[in-house]
């Protein structure tokens, strides 16, 4: 468990934005490439993934079709859309300035006060 | 552009529901699936790696939902998913179904039509133009309404607040078209009239104040649409055609728009006549008396920027000034002003606290309906705990659930509230067209306007959020696994619940409504009993006018008594009288006039000794009418103008005027005009003007001495009213052929002043029976579903051997208490409630025995019939089975 981190609000998105960046995924698939690059820091309850892909297509940021997964099975393909590219740097651009605020504030020493 | 693509994301999901559900389940399994592909590779089963697939993930449904929620279009959706689910559960529990959608039809529908009639009589506005700045001006010491002629023209011409102040007067007159005279009513009005209510005329023209020369100047007559529609049949010219009023000739000038009929909201006058014009129409004018006050009533618009309070002291400054300069006749001229639609504060006041207390009663009667259905619901909600437990474990959220039970609770209020309207309606049309006084043209126009329909509609939504919330938090409690473990959610039933309080309040409602409706009945029976100081079962009233007929003078009194001697030759045909107008009817006129005691030298109207009724009969009239002679003589014919005057006065004149009831024959008391009278008899007390009012003195005079053209003959026989009535028409058509008589019983007679408490009677009895119905249905609900809970308890304590009574009690024991509390609440309210209707319905008394004695059976009885099913059936239990069951 400690090797885990608590996901905080909002983050899914981010992730599944980043997750499908690298290249089309399946919903199963987009759990497994976020274990994969977080290094299995992050893990995602399986079925709260669904409601955030419908919302993220619904916004247009991610666009799905029906394929064939690389284990033979019917599956349903999400990729970015140029909308979701934009919104990915954007919010990676916010989060990478909240990150650095935050880590320099908690860093901070009592003599550079 | 983010609502154009809700929309179209609405009307997808609406239309193509099925393909993303199934997209959505496609796709879910397929991720189950490559999920247990992995976990296959990892060494396990296929098919325990499908089984664990699926806990890894979690509840379906609940992600199912959020996907679904996320999509829009979830709204109406859910709407229309919750309204199918509820109808089917509403399907299967049909009974549960059928007496809420009924209790809700009756309670919502009493309070729909109740209100129609609030709305019609108090709220709604006159029909005419500018409603909210017409007043009427109102006597500030007895609440009359009536001015003299010469009074309203100083009140009309010294005014400064109003606009423009018309006068008019009810009356009768035979209108003759085609030389056959019929009875129609008519509004003596003032020339200004048409012009002051600011209306325009449908056909021909109006009077104006301009076509007032002084008397018989304007002879002319102007219909109401509705008499033109129905007499004349829309016939558009009758403009300018002479017909004749009361045998004198008078021309139709116009016709009024439709819907007009003056400002007295009940009354539908047939034709409208200008008052300088009286003498010719009624042989009599009386426009020059400054002394005979009961002849106008008066309208008009205040002036814009005038406020009443300021129209007030302008008027008293005038009524001052007329007190001074006409001292004899014109006292106490102070004035208020009123709202005319209910003949001012006359009837105004009473009305409004009636319809008042009746909505407040009705709404209680909703109320407690509400309470009655929502512990239903709440029962029905406890019982399907097991199904909400199982739906919440499924992933559904608490909203969700709540929101299908506000569905379920609305879809039944709905059905309730269409149901009650529609009957509402119903009997509000039936109301309009009912008339209930067949003599005179008085008509409850209270067909429902929009107001009604959103009063009803607010009722019904309002009821509907009532008895959702009642389980609300009872849903919001339940705790899943709890209950689907232990197979029922039944927690220790001994608490005092918001349930058990629900029926408590709704058994005192109903008490008190019972209590009421008690005290009603019994008051209106009981002054039905009372002595009306006359007989009204076995008389015949006839009632002409001998104006109409053309009558004049002497002619008047010769003709009345030919009229009595051909009555008195009808077969059968005990005793015939005549006075001019019988007591308890017309709408309680009693001609009041002052009287002074015989040593009374200054006749000035605050000397008088007391105001006393006033009537003019023939020698016979006392016999004819029942009242019996307690002392001295009845009239002679040979009592006439020629003879000293005499009067037959009852017990409270000599008592009040005389000083005492013994030896009162022979003694003498003055009149106005200063007439010596010599008291010839003494009659028993009577009711003159009301039911309800305290004794009147009252005294009659020979009809020779006292001459009245108001004729009403009383004919006492045993026979049959129909036949009789026929052989008095024949008799009196003999007689003279164009006088036209309205025949109908006394007890008919008396509907005018017995409407009030008759109305109050039966619609306080018809909610009475509403509450006791409620109170059934809550009773035998509450006790049918904490039977129903405590089952397998039971069951355990017939098994260990505990008597029936035992069972009884334990079954029952709550219901009974509740009833008993609730009811003693009720009857005690109810009785605090009830001293207002002593001023409806005359000698009611909520200290009466019967009332309290009768209240209390009728509740036991309401219990023991509410209660008779679940006993039965608590007595019939088999322990074996149910311990087997449970």
């Amino acid at each position: 468990m400690s090797g885990q981190a608590q996901l905080l609000p909002g983050t899914l998105d981010l992730l599944i934005l980043k997750a499908v960046s690298l290249g089309p995924l399946h919903g199963y698939g987009v759990l497994l490439r976020i274990g994969q690059i977080s290094g299995q820091a992050l893990l995602i309850e399986q079925g709260a993934l669904y409601p955030a892909l419908f919302r993220l297509v619904r916004q247009g940021l991610l666009k799905a079709t029906w394929g064939t997964s690389e284990n033979n099975r019917r599956a349903k393909f999400y990729e970015l859309t140029s909308l979701g590219r934009k919104r990915l740097r954007e919010e990676a651009a916010g989060w990478n300035r909240l990150v650095t605020a935050m880590a320099s504030a908690l860093g901070a020493q009592a003599e550079e006060v | 552009m983010r609502i154009l693509a809700y929309f179209r994301s609405l009307a997808a999901r609406f239309f193509h529901r099925s393909q993303i559900e199934d997209d959505l389940d496609e796709e879910l399994h397929s991720h189950l699936e490559h999920r247990a592909d992995d976990l296959e590779r990892s060494g396990l089963r296929r098919s325990e790696a499908e089984r664990r697939a699926r806990i890894e993930f979690g509840g379906r449904e609940g992600f199912k939902e959020e996907v679904r929620e996320t999509l829009g279009g979830n709204f109406a959706e859910t709407l229309v998913r919750d309204v199918r689910y509820s109808l089917r559960g509403l399907r299967k529990s049909r009974g549960f179904t059928i007496v809420a959608v009924i209790t809700l039809a009756l309670a919502i529908g009493a309070n729909a039509v109740v209100f129609g009639v609030l709305n019609a009589l108090i709220l709604r506005p006159l029909n005419v133009p500018r409603p909210e700045s017409l007043y009427t001006i109102e006597h500030g010491s007895d609440k009359s309404l009536e001015l003299s002629y010469p009074d309203y023209l100083d009140l009309r011409d010294r005014n400064r607040s109003f606009e423009g102040l018309a006068a008019y007067n009810n009356g009768e007159a035979g209108l003759d078209t085609d030389g056959n005279p019929s009875r129609a009513f008519v509004d003596e009005v003032s020339g200004n009239y048409f012009d002051v209510f600011g209306i325009r005329p449908y056909l021909g023209r109006f009077f104006h104040a301009s076509d007032e020369h002084g008397a018989n100047s304007a002879p002319f007559i102007v219909l109401t649409y509705a008499y033109w529609h129905s007499h004349f049949r829309d016939d558009r010219s009758v403009v300018g055609r002479t017909v004749h009023l009361n045998k004198r000739p008078f021309t139709i000038i116009g016709v009024a728009p439709p819907r007009f009929h003056g400002p007295v909201l009940f009354f539908s006058q047939d034709f409208f006549v200008p008052i300088v014009s009286r003498e010719q129409e009624q042989g009599q004018n009386g426009l020059n008396d400054r002394g005979s006050p009961s002849l106008l009533m008066a309208i008009g618009h205040l002036k814009p920027g005038i406020t009443p309070a300021q129209a007030m002291g302008d008027l008293n400054s005038i009524g001052s000034w007329l007190e001074k300069s006409y001292p004899k006749s014109d006292r106490e001229m102070r004035f208020v002003l009123a709202r005319p639609s209910l003949f001012g504060d006359a009837a105004g006041p009473g009305t409004r606290a009636f319809l008042t207390g009746l909505m407040l009663l009705a709404s209680m009667i909703l109320l407690a309906a509400c309470a009655n259905l929502g512990s239903l619901f709440a029962a029905r909600a406890a019982d399907r705990s097991r199904e909400v437990a199982l739906r919440l474990a499924l992933g559904a959220t608490r909203a969700r659930i709540l929101r299908g039970l506000f569905t379920e609770a609305l879809l039944i209020s709905l059905m309730g509230g269409a149901a009650g309207l529609w009957g509402s309606v119903a009997l509000l049309g039936g109301l309009s067209m009912w008339q209930p006084v067949p003599k005179y043209p008085v008509h409850l126009a209270v067909n429902p306007d929009a107001r009604v329909y959103a009063v009803a509609l607010l009722l019904t939504l309002a009821s509907g959020f009532l008895l959702g919330a009642v389980p609300v938090r009872q849903v919001l409690r339940t705790d899943p696994y709890q209950i689907v473990k232990s197979g029922s959610g039944a927690t220790g039933g001994r608490r005092i619940t918001v349930r058990d309080g629900l029926l408590a309040v709704q058994i005192a409602i109903c008490a008190v409504l019972v209590t009421s409706s008690m005290v009603a009945v019994r008051g209106l029976m009981r002054s039905l009993d009372s002595g009306f100081g006359f007989e009204p079962r076995h008389a015949m009233l006839l009632d002409t006018d001998l104006t109409m007929a053309g009558y004049r003078g002497d002619a008047v009194p010769a003709m009345q008594k030919r009229m009595i001697g051909a009555m008195e030759t009808i077969p059968g045909v005990t005793s015939v009288g005549l006075i001019d107008l019988p007591p308890l009817a017309s709408a309680g006129d009693t001609n009041p006039s002052p009287v002074f005691t015989g040593e009374t030298t200054d006749l000035s109207p605050a000397n008088a000794a007391a105001i006393s009724a006033t009537y003019s009969v023939s020698p016979e009239y006392f016999r004819a009418a029942g009242t019996s002679i307690l002392a001295g003589r009845s009239f002679t014919w040979h009592d006439d103008k020629n003879a000293p005057r005499v009067a037959v006065i009852n017990q409270e004149f000599a008592r009040k005027i005389l000083g005492s009831v013994t030896n009162a024959t022979g003694r003498y008391y003055k009149l106005q005009d200063g007439t010596r009278v010599q008291v010839a008899g003494m009659v028993e007390n009577g009711k003159y003007g009301a039911i309800t009012e305290d004794p009147l003195p009252a005294m009659f005079f020979p009809m020779l001495q006292s001459p009245s053209r108001g004729t009403t003959l009383v004919v006492r026989s045993n026979h049959d009213p129909r036949q009789l009535a026929a052989a008095m028409r024949a008799k009196l058509r003999e007689l003279d052929g164009e006088l036209p008589p309205y025949i109908e019983t006394w007890s008919q007679g008396m509907a005018p002043v017995l409407f009030a408490s008759r109305m109050a009677t039966i619609s306080l009895g018809v909610l009475g029976a509403m509450g006791a119905l409620l109170a059934v249905t809550g009773i035998f609900g509450m006790s049918a579903y904490s039977l129903s809970r405590r089952l397998k308890e039971l069951g355990i304590r017939m098994a260990l051997g505990a008597q029936r009574k035992e069972v009884l009690s334990a079954a029952l024991g709550r219901a009974f208490k509740l009833l008993a509390g609730g009811s003693a609440a009720g009857l005690l309210l109810g009785i605090l409630a009830s001293q207002v209707l002593a001023s409806i319905v005359y000698t009611a008394t909520p200290r009466d025995p019967m009332v309290l004695a009768g209240t209390v059976l009728a509740m036991a009885l309401l219990g023991l019939a509410a209660t008779w099913i679940p006993a039965r059936r608590a007595l019939s239990l088999d322990p074996l089975t149910l311990l087997r069951e449970e």
